[in-house]
């Protein structure tokens, strides 16, 4: 302890140092948090119409509030990029899927069809009617299609991330993609972002 | 509906985070100390609108329910 401190020392009371202290952090603390910019992380692995609500629906959300968004693609979560989105759904071997009619009397809408995994994997095409009757119920209770959720994200700056191994493993090519996308990164480029997230989601 | 708002929004038949999304798209286009009248028929809306004006620092000068619609107006700040 140098000599100026030393006198410091002696001539302040330590409670008063405390009580300024406390006061003096509390509101450093509040005014940090009042500036902070929330930021989202989120991989999206999956390629399905179902599987691809969350993290289009988080990413807008976030976006909207004006948090810092940033997602990374990879694997099947790639589809969610592709320039012409066909993305499909499958009943199969998914027993929390309501399968409900989109049209006709209340009474049948409200039928919840119990098909067994034998019978849909046997029918052909039945992956393209369970596709196309998510599609008409997603119109119908004016949810918003992916399409629009995925303009919302860029429109609201969210950072699109492409892992490119999977373009290399799939065999894709970069200009099936949409141009927005922010960046062709691997696991090594998006962790850092990540760790520095307040909010990190893997899908 | 208010109509002494700067702007109105008819979120109607939209389901979440449509509202939201909306609203904020219409709130960029007002400036500071203007109001956005929403109406929505989505009961999430309630909380959400709440909570997105809290997170933006948007006003929620008010809110209310009459028959399954939902009333909101917010000034911009």
């Amino acid at each position: 302890m140098g000599a100026t401190d030393k006198l410091l020392a002696q001539s302040l009371d330590p409670a008063l140092l405390d009580q300024w202290f406390d006061q003096r952090f509390e509101a450093k603390m509040a005014e940090r948090e009042a500036a902070h910019v929330p930021s989202l992380s989120i991989i999206a692995t999956k390629g399905t119409m179902d599987w691809a609500y969350p993290p289009f629906i988080l990413a807008s959300t976030a976006g909207a509030l004006g948090w810092d968004v940033s997602v990374f693609f990879t694997f099947y979560g790639l589809e969610l990029l592709k320039k012409d989105l066909h993305l499909e759904i499958s009943p199969l071997g998914n027993p929390g899927m309501p399968m409900k009619m989109p049209f006709g009397p209340q009474w049948l809408q409200d039928i919840n069809w119990k098909v067994p995994n034998v019978v849909m994997a046997g029918i052909p095409g039945f992956e393209k009617v369970a596709t196309g009757l998510m599609q008409q119920t997603v119109k119908n209770k004016g949810v918003a299609s992916i399409d629009e959720l995925r303009s919302a994200c860029l429109e609201a700056d969210a950072k699109l991330y492409a892992c490119q191994m999977t373009v290399d493993l799939f065999g894709y090519s970069q200009d099936e993609f949409i141009p927005e996308i922010a960046g062709w990164i691997g696991a090594a480029s998006f962790l850092p972002q990540a760790q520095k997230s307040d909010v990190c989601l893997f899908i | 509906m208010s109509t002494n708002a700067t702007q109105t929004l008819d979120a109607r038949g939209m389901n979440c985070p449509l509202p939201i999304l909306r609203t904020k798209k219409a709130l960029t286009d007002l400036a500071k100390g203007e109001t956005l009248a929403i109406t929505a028929t989505d009961p999430g809306s309630l909380k959400d609108m709440q909570a997105f004006c809290k997170q933006t620092g948007n006003e929620l000068v008010s809110s209310s329910e009459h028959q399954g619609e939902f009333e909101f107006l917010i000034r911009k700040s």
